[in-house]
């Protein structure tokens, strides 16, 4: 009784697309963690034990299922909070010139939310599903402190270091990301209640500090590979 | 020092016969307009032009004229209350604009607000929502002493801020998503703050908030083009406070 009346009232979807971003917001920073092993080791070895560890340990593979799960109730609830939210206004106005103090991010969280799905489809394709399903010419085996593992550096290094193009998806991808965080951060804890007139200017600037580590990071690898390689 | 004049302003505004009928814009020319003119006072001019010319005046809400009643509900140049901050549209004044300017005005647009003529919209979702539990149950009875219950300066004072909302509905037409949520935690926060609403606080947010749901406002994303746009200056910061009541009665469920 409480679940259903709670997810059909406006607040209980926001607070499960806050919830769940807070969630994808731990795993972006695993996941940068993780990356950025590409580029303090030119052997690849720190990355592909980082990425062995990843695919082999119990605890990932619990986490995974719920990883997708937290893309899927984000993306989901999300869809029914804009909808709900289109059809709130019917006609809409000839003119309008009003200002947000979350700024532009803020208003177009749902347009890059959905370029960010666009990258992530690209992103899963190239390296997730190579890696652990299809399979990859470029993911040869090899001996890592006595233990065999996929070659994954050569296959991300490869891509990065061959296609300009592929880099300027990526970067695109994570430039919108980072505008998504950059309001999605504090946001989510104001949506969860978890705010206030002293801490909404605290908040603000965290998620800004945050959104930008994110970015920041992840950009830095292709601007690693495409310039040193 | 005497006001300048307009000599000429284009006013472009919506015109609508009926709820059910369909509208369209109207272009009219208002000649030599002070800039100490207020804004409903142009309004006024352009009507008794109309009326002169045999022609049906525009239809638009007011009430007080002064601020306190938020009945002016009009969408002027794409802002509600028009371009100047913290005034509700009857303290606009001409001086906002300029010689030769065309000046848009259109009604609030939202699912929740109906248009009934021309630029007046049906407000009485917000009653509705008041309602719903925006008030404090108490058996009528001697005046009790006011400074019996002690209230913290600071819960005082937010609560006096969110208590100045006027339940104008500008926070519905900026927002994006014609949520209601502004209007919503300015009640809901103002009263939790004070013992006398403490006591009903849970039930209050709960009941709000489905009312406001089952009247089809939308659902906030947190933009703040709310707070930006309220002649009040009531802060966001009241949504949060709303989130945790309504999250923290939920649970309890
Ligand atoms: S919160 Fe502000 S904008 Fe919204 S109804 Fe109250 S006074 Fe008007
Ligand atoms: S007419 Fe009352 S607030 Fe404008």
């Amino acid at each position: 009784m409480f679940m259903s009346s709670f997810m059909k009232s406006s607040i209980g979807r926001k607070v499960l697309v806050s919830l769940s971003g807070l969630f994808l917001m731990v795993f972006l920073l695993v996941h940068l963690a993780v990356n950025l092993t590409l580029i303090f080791d030119d052997t690849g070895d720190l990355f592909n034990q980082a990425a062995h560890f990843m695919a082999t340990n119990p605890a990932i593979k619990i986490m995974e299922p719920a990883l997708a799960l937290g893309f899927v109730i984000h993306i989901l609830y999300t869809i029914i909070v804009t909808v709900s939210n289109y059809m709130a206004r019917p006609a809409r106005y000839d003119k309008r010139n009003s200002k947000e103090t979350g700024g532009w991010p803020s208003r177009n969280m749902f347009f890059l939310g959905s370029t960010i799905l666009v990258f992530l489809v690209i992103h899963v394709w190239n390296f997730f599903w190579k890696m652990r399903v299809s399979g990859d010419p470029l993911l040869d085996h090899i001996m890592i402190d006595g233990e065999q593992m996929e070659n994954s550096y050569n296959l991300v290094a490869t891509l990065f270091k061959t296609s300009y193009i592929y880099s300027s998806i990526y970067i695109l991808g994570v430039i919108s990301l980072g505008l998504h965080l950059s309001h999605g951060f504090w946001s989510a804890f104001h949506t969860i209640g978890l705010n206030n007139d002293v801490w909404m200017p605290r908040l603000r600037n965290i998620a800004v500090v945050y959104a930008a580590i994110i970015a920041g990071g992840f950009i830095a690898i292709p601007v690693y590979f495409m310039i040193f390689f | 020092m005497a006001d300048k004049i307009l000599k000429q302003i284009k006013v472009k505004v919506w015109r609508q016969k009926g709820p059910k009928t369909k509208g369209k814009f109207e272009t009219y020319i208002v000649n030599d307009i002070s800039t100490g003119t207020s804004f409903l006072e142009m309004m006024d001019i352009l009507n008794d032009n109309l009326i002169r010319e045999g022609k049906e005046p525009i239809a638009f809400d007011h009430d007080c004229r002064e601020g306190i009643c938020g009945v002016c509900s009009l969408y002027v140049n794409g802002r509600p209350h028009g371009p100047d901050d913290d005034v509700t549209t009857c303290q606009l004044h001409m001086r906002k604009f300029k010689d030769g300017e065309t000046i848009t005005i259109e009604p609030y647009r939202s699912k929740a607000f109906p248009i009934i003529k021309d630029l007046i919209v049906e407000r009485n979702a917000f009653d509705r929502i008041l309602q719903a539990g925006g008030y404090i149950s108490i058996n009528t009875g001697g005046v009790p002493d006011g400074n019996a219950i002690p209230v913290s300066y600071d819960d005082a004072e937010a609560a006096m801020d969110a208590a100045s909302c006027i339940g104008c509905g500008a926070c519905v037409a900026a927002c994006k998503n014609a949520s209601a949520m502004l209007f919503v935690s300015a009640k809901v926060s103002h009263l939790a703050r004070l013992p006398q609403g403490k006591v009903e606080a849970a039930r209050r947010a709960k009941s709000m908030v489905a009312k406001m749901d089952e009247l089809g406002f939308g659902n906030c994303t947190n933009t703040g083009a709310c707070e930006a746009e309220c002649p009040k200056g009531i802060s966001i910061s009241n949504i949060a406070k709303l989130n945790r009541e309504y999250l923290c009665a939920k649970i309890k469920d």
